[in-house]
């Protein structure tokens, strides 16, 4: 961290995209002091405020070599998220961060990737296909696999069938109910694992809610991938995003610093307990 | 490391340390009778301590009643610690404006506190001082309150002497007696006080005061006090290092017997000199134009602590008091290098059913299918 995670600075919403009819995209670039510039690794995630009301972690989507603005997909879930749904360009917030670690993008570099997500937790992934899709030269084969409970909780529909073919990309998508016009899978995102071939090249990373992810682990576990070639990112109470406040710990670790990306391996203990 | 210098200021020489504080700028802090316990609050001199009082804990129970040594320490600490005067209760973050034209500006808001002398501090209190500076001043970007309260601080430390039922700290490595971290500590006697310096700046003060050297026989008395406190506690905890002892333990069936009997009310997370958890909220002006962001002390016993959308990861007490537990025995050390609890019993006695978690921990550690 090499920002003051103590005080927010402003950023202006340059752009608002409704991408289905509770998750929208807020472009912002940051205003003020901007000798410190804003750089980010996929992965991490801001504190984003609206004055009078709060902070929210969010996760940033936006490729980091675009240093003129970042982007934030939210859903509306509480007051917080509520209110920036009805704010749209020239409107303000409050930031802070990027906190905690990012995917290793880097460490990655030449591997074959696989994404899985479920629902929602595709937000802090969707940065990864980015990512990878504007250096594809530098990246092996790109998988991605997305689950949703309802159809209608698809959202990048378009994003993800023209993603799909592009540079030898494979997207598949399944969605746990199924429906009339559905043209994905039906079943849990567990169900596409078996249209991936792991490899030694072969690194994952996966985000959602934390069943779906161990069950996720289990079955590329078992395909023989290795355990350090697994990544995850969690998601916590997140108050000061600094370490102090300790709303985020997950056993001994502050997820906020430590993560929320970590190592399969380093925090494979912690999880699937039941209220920890 | 600093030389010690010692020294005996007689009882009723003991004014004259108030008074080297005040010409040095000190606002003086000492353990005052309120409401029935005894908290830190700010005094003119040694009338206002008290004197005379003896303390009687048991689990759920705290009682004042009179003593007839005379002494101004004779009794173990009340509720508060030294934690509410560095990290506030409730402390504002920043403000956020709102001009006309929809720009935000922010303005941190940073205590700008009198430097502080305390006195009477225990020796658990100092441990859990280190433990709150490890945590509240790591990182390249330390809590800014904290910091600037921790800055000016003088510390004056006493040696307990009258243990509460409730203490544990000998099994912690904590007490009965101040280790390190202070400008001076005092050993009382009925006499008065054999003073120690900790550190340079209380061996000026000490010096300033010019006391005589104390005779062998009132080292010797100190000694003894000592060593009778340290025999009277009977309240232990099984090992110091109770590192994965708990965390390995998260479907022991004992979890459910402590749920059972907590309210979850977070007395235990208040008392704690230790617990550091707080909660951030808005507090917005009328007009709309501005907001407060602050701080306040928040407990892993409420609902919220653990709140993502739809529901509290921990909404069960058992969850929230296993969480509690775990991360004060076990997590603590490997966040700050040793267990997070200091042996000060606080949690035992203003737990109003009484939870003493010195005698369910044994059932914790044992085997599940053993009772």
């Amino acid at each position: 961290m090499d920002t003051n995670p103590h005080i927010p600075r402003a950023a202006i919403i340059r752009d608002r995209i409704q991408e289905a009819p509770t998750v929208f995209t807020l472009r912002l670039e940051p205003e003020g002091d901007t000798s410190v510039p804003f750089r980010f690794t996929p992965g991490q995630f801001n504190m984003v405020g609206v004055m009078g009301l709060g902070e929210v972690p969010l996760s940033i989507v936006s490729d980091p070599s675009d240093l003129d603005f970042f982007d934030h997909t939210v859903r509306i879930v509480g007051r917080v998220t509520g209110a920036m749904a009805r704010m749209g360009p020239g409107d303000r917030v409050s930031i802070r961060g990027p906190f905690g670690n990012g995917w290793p993008m880097d460490a990655t570099r030449g591997r074959d990737i696989v994404l899985v997500s479920g629902g929602l937790g595709c937000a802090p992934l969707v940065s990864v296909v980015n990512y990878v899709v504007r250096r594809r030269e530098d990246f092996g084969a790109l998988t991605v696999l997305h689950g949703v409970k309802n159809p209608r909780d698809l959202f990048w529909k378009e994003r993800f069938s023209r993603l799909n073919g592009i540079g030898g990309t494979r997207v598949f998508l399944t969605s746990d109910t199924g429906g009339s016009g559905w043209e994905g899978a039906v079943g849990p995102v567990t169900n596409l694992i078996e249209n991936i071939s792991v490899t030694k090249k072969t690194t994952a990373k996966i985000c959602g809610p934390e069943p779906m992810m161990i069950a996720t682990v289990g079955k590329l576990l078992d395909q023989g991938l290795a355990e350090e070639d697994l990544w995850v990112s969690l998601e916590r109470n997140m108050q000061c995003a600094a370490g102090f406040c300790g709303h985020c710990q997950l056993g001994e670790m502050f997820v906020c610093r430590s993560g929320p990306v970590f190592r399969y391996s380093e925090i494979k203990n912690r999880l699937g307990i039941r209220g920890l | 490391m600093t030389e010690e210098s010692r020294g005996f200021l007689e009882r009723e020489r003991f004014r004259e340390l108030f008074d080297r504080l005040l010409v040095r700028g000190y606002q003086t802090i000492a353990p005052v009778v309120r409401d029935g316990t005894i908290v830190y609050a700010e005094v003119s001199g040694p009338e206002d301590l008290p004197r005379g009082l003896r303390d009687l804990q048991t689990p759920g129970s705290y009682r004042l009643e009179a003593e007839e040594s005379g002494r101004f320490f004779a009794w173990a600490n009340g509720p508060q610690a030294l934690k509410p005067l560095l990290f506030a209760p409730r402390e504002i973050l920043w403000e956020t404006r709102r001009e006309s034209d929809g720009a935000l500006s922010f303005s941190s808001s940073s205590p700008s506190p009198r430097p502080l002398a305390v006195i009477g501090i225990r020796a658990c209190d100092l441990s859990a001082l280190a433990l709150s500076d490890r945590h509240f001043g790591k990182g390249p970007f330390p809590d800014p309150g904290y910091a600037l309260r921790r800055r000016d601080l003088f510390l004056v430390a006493v040696d307990c002497s009258h243990l509460a039922d409730t203490c544990f700290c000998v099994s912690t490595g904590d007490g009965p007696e101040a280790q390190s971290g202070f400008d001076l500590a005092l050993g009382e006697l009925d006499s008065g006080f054999l003073v120690r310096s900790g550190s340079e700046k209380g061996r000026e003060l000490l010096r300033e005061l010019s006391l005589p050297p104390p005779e062998s026989s009132m080292e010797e008395a100190l000694k003894i006090q000592g060593d009778r406190a340290r025999s009277s506690q009977t309240r232990r905890l099984p090992s110091r290092n109770l590192q994965n002892a708990l965390a390995s333990r998260p479907d022991h069936p004992h979890w459910n017997n402590l749920a059972a009997r907590c309210l979850s009310c977070g007395n235990c997370t208040s008392v704690c000199p230790t617990c550091f958890c707080f909660s951030e909220r808005e507090e917005p002006a009328l007009d709309g134009c501005s907001s407060l962001h602050l701080r306040e002390w928040d407990s892993c016993f409420t609902a919220g602590h653990s709140y993502i959308h739809p529901a509290p990861l921990r909404g069960e007490t058992r969850f929230r008091y296993r969480q509690w537990l775990t991360h004060k025995l076990d997590y603590w050390h490997d966040q700050y290098g040793r267990s997070g609890c200091v042996g000060c019993g606080r949690c035992i006695s203003w737990c109003p059913v009484g939870i003493d978690f010195t005698e369910d921990l044994p059932l914790l550690l044992g085997e599940a299918d053993g009772h």
